[in-house]
């Protein structure tokens, strides 16, 4: 039943919310006159009392003839009780913790002269117990790496790269250094793609001779990776195992079509850890890593490496790929709980990345070509680091630097807020004319 | 969603297994509906008035666990939020992020006509479809009631992409509101000092509203109070801090609220969240556009990857546009859908015996890229589709699923040989490697092509028909 309320009620309910006038408010309702059955009132009175009533009732009439119109004569009663409970209703926000119980392998590249090599530092990835930069699940204890690549020999490379590395093609150890110098790489990776019995067919030992070359060179963690040829690997990857023994290196990659038992052993031998490299498959990877445990390769010399696919195409696998993976793992999956490896490089092989403009006549412009590439390289490396990766072989420049300044702020680098800006201030912003 | 195995839905169903829904049984179609593969629409018979209460039921197990809100009118009006899971491998994310791009009442208008016509008409092709762009957000710089007003009038003019209507200040927004009161905008933003009159203006022009503020006790205060004064079409802005510590805690939030809605079944949280990457200008946007944009679209792809349904950009420069645009349609892909295609031999325009045979594999991207170059530039040809385990050209050769061996065997299964005359095929420039291989294993002439497929016309000029 609707409360009735008198006048007087509502004034002091207006009064309780300091409403000292209602604009466009009509009150309309009942009205009662009594008249006293013995009194003396004059007939012109009851006369003009009951053109009043009729004057109500008609109206009261009108009022009531729609629906419409009751709901205007409700509104004004409705909107103060909205002002009645115009007071924020306290609610605390609360969330659970993920409760993971598995752990990723906490994995070091590289050895200084303490562990019987020669580099000057050392990286260790791996080592979560929760999903990328889940900081309020658990910290994360190691940023993710990034490794800039360097090749044994002058390679066709997207216009917007090339100039960063004209000057050093020719020399592996020079390009090397460069990364470091200059791009700030945590590692570097030695691709020796020359081997390639289709590209230069270089000898194992030639390559050997180039690994050593970029050991002198820099003194950070390396990648060694060979041309990706299964019949020539193993024995590239041998001969470049032992030119770097003791250093740590991690040797890229361990494959199920190639002679994968070859390549640990010699890794082992040489002390070395091993890529544990598969396409896009999750019961591949696990197979090949029991493969490698068989062998009697240690979880610690262990990364794996699930495949990169660009932006567009394929980083949907990709990063469903990685981030299923690093669930099983931390739901405790053992053979999956590695740290991860991205060949992020492969964002170039977008069209997007490189290409002038766009093949289709139909598509909007594509801008210069220079602008897109290091931005699809930067979002294949992001989003497979927010899926899991733990390591990223790039390499533009200003691709890297960017992936490893977001990723450094997400893993909780850095502790102050962000500097001088009100967040809601955005709405406002002026951009220069 | 609240039910987990196809009984439960199939419970509320007729049972008759009368087939309108295309399916053979109410079970097979009460499983579609977990998948949300089928929609309870497709029921016809659920809505006869004897199963009323059972179509009210079943419609409210299988409400999206986060509420799916609409802004806009018509063929561009775009959904928000509807997700039901934390991992795109659970089941699949549903409606995509909407990206909503800036203009603001400050800009001379023949400029802000231009801006706005250039988000309205931007797509790009990508695998089978255009890609467009989802909503227009208006700034009130001004801070002038009047000025916002006619500002919005033009966009509106301009556009029938939904509306987001920006200031705090509740005068200002009422008086662009008024302009396009019938096109269903979204207003930005309420907190915790105007939330009364969002709320009263959200009310009196029914149209969803966002909250806005970085502290969750408060956000969520917001949300439970404008929840029970009957308003449910809200959108959630926990702030969007571009660098730092704020950058992190602005990850940890938006994660946080989503664990809350879906995980804990928080329903007083459980509302599609916005973020604000065009904050990274705010920082040094007005001394490097090119690093801005970069870090702008650094912020978008966290956020895609975790849970921002709609968020507000600034640059409308092309490669912030196809970055930002193709990673929301690759995270938004069902993950149910099949990576390969049949593999064949396919007729692209109107080939004959003299026309060129193009050699791709059964990847669906690969495949679709393939075929849309080709008939875009309008080659006569065949492309063969060599099954390669669903793997892309490149992949494929360093994985050995694609050979010189398959590609034979693929030229027998479908009689290439009575297709073509020349007896010639065009190997993928990434499949280089094996064009010896192939060459002998087949007994034909092997081409190898450009290592992008965009490049086949210019490709054809100097290589077809081939020189004997």
């Amino acid at each position: 039943m609707r409360k009735k309320i008198t006048f007087g009620d509502l004034a002091s309910i207006l009064e309780n919310y300091d409403i000292v006038e209602l604009e466009d408010v009509k009150i309309e309702g009942d009205m009662e006159v009594e008249l006293s059955p013995s009194g003396a009132i004059p007939p012109s009175l009851i006369q003009v009392l009951q053109s009043m009533l009729n004057e109500v009732d008609k109206q009261v009439e009108a009022t009531l003839s729609t629906r419409k119109s009751l709901i205007q004569v409700l509104q004004p009663v409705q909107y103060v009780e909205e002002k009645k409970v115009a007071v924020l209703e306290r609610a605390k926000f609360e969330v659970a913790k993920a409760a993971w119980i598995g752990k990723i392998e906490e994995v070091t590249i590289g050895a200084t002269s303490a562990d019987g090599g020669t580099r000057e530092s050392t990286v260790t990835i791996g080592g979560e117990k929760s999903l990328p930069f889940y900081n309020f699940d658990h910290q994360m204890p190691y940023p993710p790496v990034i490794s800039v690549d360097c090749f044994d020999m002058p390679i066709p490379l997207a216009k917007a790269v090339r100039g960063f590395y004209e000057d050093v093609m020719e020399d592996p150890g020079e390009w090397a250094k460069k990364n470091v110098r200059e791009f700030g790489a945590d590692m570097v990776t030695i691709h020796l793609i020359s081997t390639d019995p289709t590209i230069k067919d270089t000898s194992a030992k030639e390559a050997a001779k180039t690994v050593e070359e970029v050991l002198q060179a820099v003194k950070v963690p390396i990648v060694i990776g060979g041309s990706g040829n299964p019949d020539k690997d193993p024995a590239v990857l041998e001969a470049a195992a032992e030119a770097a023994a003791g250093e740590r290196c991690l040797i890229a990659s361990a494959n199920l079509n190639m002679d994968y038992e070859r390549i640990a052993k010699a890794a082992q031998d040489n002390g070395h850890v091993i890529l544990s490299w598969t396409q896009l498959d999750i019961n591949a990877q696990k197979t090949l890593n029991r493969y490698l445990f068989k062998l009697g390769v240690p979880r610690e010399d262990i990364v794996i490496d699930p495949t990169t696919a660009a932006l567009g195409y394929g980083l949907d696998y990709a990063f469903t790929n990685i981030e299923r993976m690093r669930i099983a793992a931390l739901k405790g999956d053992t053979d999956l709980a590695f740290p991860i490896s991205c060949g992020v490089t492969n964002a170039w092989g977008a069209r997007e990345s490189w290409m002038k403009g766009s093949p289709l006549a139909e598509d909007s412009d594509w801008g210069p070509a220079a602008y897109r590439g290091p931005l699809y390289e930067i979002i294949t490396g992001l989003t497979l680091g927010i899926a899991g990766g733990d390591m990223f072989m790039m390499m533009h420049p200003k691709a890297a630097t960017a992936v490893k300044r977001v990723t450094q702020m997400l893993f909780g680098a850095e502790t102050d807020g962000a500097k001088g800006v009100n967040v809601d201030e955005w709405v406002t912003w002026e951009a220069n004319k | 969603m609240k039910l987990s195995s196809p009984m439960d839905a199939w419970k509320y169903l007729p049972g008759t297994n009368c087939k309108e829904c295309g399916e053979k049984t109410c079970l097979a179609f009460a499983s579609l509906l977990l998948e949300r593969n089928k929609k309870l629409e497709d029921c016809t018979p659920l809505f006869e008035p004897k199963y009323a209460s059972k179509a009210k039921e079943l419609a409210e197990l299988l409400a999206p666990e986060i509420r799916e809100v609409e802004i806009g009118v018509g063929a561009r009006a775009s959904k928000i939020g509807g997700e039901d899971i934390m991992h795109r491998h659970e089941l699949t994310f549903y409606d995509r992020t909407s990206l909503a791009y800036d203009v603001w009442d400050t800009m001379a208008e023949p400029e802000l006509r231009e801006r706005v016509k250039g988000i309205t008409l931007w797509r790009k092709f990508y695998v089978g479809e255009f890609l467009t762009l989802d909503a227009i957000a208006v700034r009130s710089v001004s801070s002038e009631a009047e000025t916002f007003a006619r500002c919005v009038k033009h966009v509106a003019e301009e556009t029938d992409m939904p509306l987001i209507l920006c200031s705090f200040d509740a005068n200002v927004l009422e008086a662009g509101l008024k302009e396009v009161s019938d096109r269903n905008p979204l207003l930005y933003a309420a907190d915790k000092t105007n939330w009364q009159e969002f709320l009263a203006l959200a009310k009196r022009y029914s149209v969803p509203v966002t909250l806005f503020s970085p502290d969750l006790d408060t956000l969520n205060s917001l949300a439970t109070t404008f929840a029970a004064a009957g308003i449910d079409d809200l959108i959630l802005d926990p702030g969007t801090y571009p660098t730092g510590k704020g950058l992190a805690d602005t990850f940890s939030r938006f994660v946080r609220i989503r664990r809350a809605g879906i995980v804990d079944g928080n329903k007083s949280i459980a509302y599609p969240l916005m973020a604000v990457p065009m904050t990274a200008w705010m920082t040094n946007g007005n001394q490097d556009a090119l690093d801005a944009s970069y870090w702008e679209a650094i912020i978008a792809d966290m956020l895609i990857l975790r849970y921002a349904d709609i968020m507000i950009l600034h640059s409308i420069e092309p490669h912030s546009l196809i970055t930002e645009r193709t990673l929301v349609a690759n995270i938004y892909t069902d993950p149910r859908r099949p990576v390969s295609v049949d593999p064949g031999l396919m007729e692209v325009g109107s080939p004959t015996d003299e026309s060129p045979l193009f050699i791709t594999t059964n990847f669906a991207l690969t495949y679709y890229t393939v075929e849309s170059d080709l008939s875009s530039s309008k080659i006569d040809c065949y492309l063969m589709v060599v099954d390669a385990d669903g793997l892309g050209v490149e992949a494929a050769v360093a994985g050995g699923q694609l050979t010189a061996d398959r590609i034979k065997e693929t030229v027998a299964s479908y009689d290439a040989e009575k297709k073509v005359t020349h007896k010639t095929m065009v190997l993928p420039g990434l499949a280089a490697r094996i064009s010896g291989e192939t060459e002998d294993a087949t007994g034909w002439s092997v081409l190898v092509g450009p290592r992008d497929s965009g490049r086949i016309p210019g490709w054809m000029t100097d290589n077809w028909p081939p020189k004997t």
